[in-house]
């Protein structure tokens, strides 16, 4: 939070099934962090999962909507880029969910210039995604330039993986080696962070922002390609967890 | 070298996203897993031939009826520039996600099929982006391979004034790689050629006369003054100059340049700052602190050119909200004719509360502005302050 924060109390909500970064305040400000975890929807009975395995990305769309609601936001504020996805290249900066947090690509606001319409009926919400136009270079660059602080979960580390479909798929007591796979250990980093169940690391040796970015320029695999087993399943897997409510 | 945005527009197929896929493809901006995805979906759909225009038609309804919705943004680089490429929709029913793509676009490339010429919807896309003030058009004349490459069949299209290339996104001439040979008689650039050596527009704004929409007032604590947050849209601004408050009409100095608590002397636009005035003013969210001595134009009657984007029709009379950077005004468009979806009209405004405006053309800022229906919360309409 390195920006000079105008509200007293800001609050910034997390849904989330991976363990996260703490937003550091370094500022004067109160920034508080509030934490709602699929887990917590799975008590509700809200989300059911096939199996104790079975990936938790998409239910992550029910906790968020469960916690916009909880929390009575208007606009929900998020890192989301359109080079990540296909999906994501046709969304607005500004885009409109309706009262079961949907959103219709069919049907989008014009968005002209830099005039944002950020008006919305009672139990509608905004999605907004001020770093729509970048790219992971571009991202990566902007850390460079600005020394931020980086979890380390994004640098190489070495961490128990198998191999299976062309993907390193992490090995930790929710995502197990299957019968016949060989689990070895390799240095690895992160390039995306999100649920454990669904998102794998690349092999790098890179330990600083500067290799990072090295890697970044000449990568062979798009982000989300290298790293997510979900969005493979279907050519629109992203745009029918969007259209639910993903972010 | 400043990133070059530019949109694409042209009919329905005329070959648009076959066009982008083939920049990306040649250009090397197409990543491995992407280029299987595509040979997947193509083999899916039956073609033995690599299928471009899946790279780009991203939503499920597009790939199903092989048609562009909504506008999709790609991003590439080349050793000499980075691109956004907004690549917009031909039908005419979806011209309003046109306009969102051409906005903010340095360059438009307009598509032609050599087989039928510049077609209505072509010659509306590229009225569209005149208006919105896109200096640098660039005509592809595509499926030259249709008419084997005939220079007779490319002259008679006399686009001239358009500076067209002649090329085939299908075959990959002209477009990255000069292709085959069989268009050794055109001598000029290849489309990515050109769009390298294209000037950006970001940088005029910066030459423009200095305009602030006020954001957010930050609290003063602490002994410190209060502060207004918000990005320089026009112009520059210097520590100490003399500025003008608007709607109050109050003159004042900076007092202080802010950027995360750190002082500076100078800001110009594009930069997001936190201003400091000398004197304390009444000025809130919506306000505009400008250059004293280059005001912007009050006024409470507002001539524009509307572009109408809504599904419904004007309401002659009806009460619209207008909004001009971070202002929200109600309105009323004088006019006693509804205007329907795609129609560009010069209309009134009557305005229930003054507005500061520039010429669209001397100013982004002041100069444009959306309406929004109360009722739908839709935007309705794009205006552009004549």
């Amino acid at each position: 939070m390195r920006a000079d924060c105008p509200y007293d109390g800001t609050s910034i909500v997390a849904p989330t099934t991976a363990p996260i970064a703490r937003a550091t305040d370094h500022s004067s400000r109160r920034v508080s962090l509030l934490v709602r975890s699929v887990e917590d929807s799975m008590r509700r009975g809200t989300v059911r999962l096939q199996s104790e395995s079975h990936s938790r990305n998409a239910a992550q769309s029910v906790t968020l909507l469960e916690a916009i609601t909880e929390l009575g936001f208007d606009a929900a504020i998020g890192g989301a880029r359109r080079d990540e996805e296909k999906a994501r290249a046709k969304e607005r900066v500004f885009s409109v969910r309706d009262e079961f947090g949907q959103w219709d690509p069919r049907n989008q606001r014009p968005e002209l210039w830099s005039l944002y319409n950020a008006r919305v009926h009672p139990g509608q919400h905004v999605r907004v995604f001020p770093i729509s136009n970048w790219t992971e270079l571009d991202v990566w660059q902007y850390i460079a330039r600005e020394r931020l602080e980086v979890p380390s979960i994004y640098f190489a580390h070495r961490r128990a993986v198998v191999r299976r479909r062309g993907l390193i798929v992490p090995v930790t007591p929710l995502t197990p080696a299957r019968a016949g796979e060989t689990v070895e250990e390799i240095s690895v980093r992160f390039r995306t962070v999100g649920d454990i169940s669904c998102t794998c690391p690349v092999a790098s040796s890179a330990s600083s922002v500067e290799e990072i970015l090295e890697e970044t320029k000449t990568a062979t695999l798009t982000e989300r390609g290298a790293t997510r087993m979900d969005d493979q399943t279907s050519e629109a897997s992203m745009e029918r967890r969007k259209k639910e409510g993903y972010f | 070298m400043q990133p070059l945005r530019f949109a694409t527009a042209g009919s329905v197929d005329d070959g648009k996203s076959t066009l982008i896929g083939r920049l990306l493809y040649d250009a090397r901006a197409i990543q491995e897993d992407q280029l299987a995805a595509v040979e997947r979906a193509s083999l899916r759909r039956g073609g033995p031939q690599l299928d471009l225009s899946l790279l780009t038609d991203g939503l499920e309804a597009e790939r199903e009826q092989g048609i562009t919705i909504d506008v999709a943004y790609r991003y590439f680089a080349t050793p000499r520039r980075k691109f956004i490429i907004a690549d917009s929709p031909g039908h005419e029913q979806y011209t309003r996600n046109m306009a969102t793509g051409a906005s903010n676009a340095d360059a438009i490339v307009l598509l032609v099929d050599v087989t039928k010429g510049l077609l209505p919807q072509t010659l509306r896309h590229l009225q569209i982006a005149r208006l919105l003030g896109i200096r640098n058009a660039v005509a592809f004349v595509n499926k030259m391979d249709l008419v084997g490459y005939s220079q007779e069949a490319f002259e008679r299209l006399n686009l001239s004034e358009l500076t067209p290339i002649p090329g085939s996104a299908l075959n990959g001439d002209m477009v990255v790689e000069r292709g085959s040979g069989a268009l050794s008689w055109y001598k000029g650039p290849t489309l990515l050629e050109r769009l390298e050596s294209l000037p950006a527009t970001a940088e005029t704004a910066a030459a423009g006369p200095f305009r602030f929409p006020v954001q957010l007032v930050a609290k003063p604590q602490g002994g410190s003054l209060r502060g207004y947050m918000g990005r320089i849209e026009s112009g520059h601004i210097l520590a100490g100059a003399e500025v003008t408050v608007l709607p109050s009409g109050r003159s004042t100095r900076v007092r202080e340049i802010l950027t995360h608590g750190a002082r500076r002397e100078i800001a110009v636009a594009g930069d997001s700052v936190t201003l400091v005035l000398a004197d304390d003013i009444d000025l809130g969210r919506g306000d505009l602190i400008v250059d004293a001595h280059a005001l912007p134009n009050e006024t409470r009657s507002l001539g524009v050119t509307l572009v109408w984007l809504g599904a419904e029709p004007l309401r002659p009379g009806a009460r619209y909200l207008v909004q001009q950077a971070a202002r929200r005004v109600p309105a009323r468009v004088d006019t006693d004719r509804g205007l329907h979806l795609n129609d560009i009209a010069a209309v009134r405004l009557s305005l229930f509360a003054p507005l500061f405006v520039d010429r669209y053309d001397a100013v982004r800022v002041t100069g444009s502005l959306i309406l929004i229906d109360e009722a739908t919360n839709q935007t309705v309409a794009a205006g552009l302050v004549q």
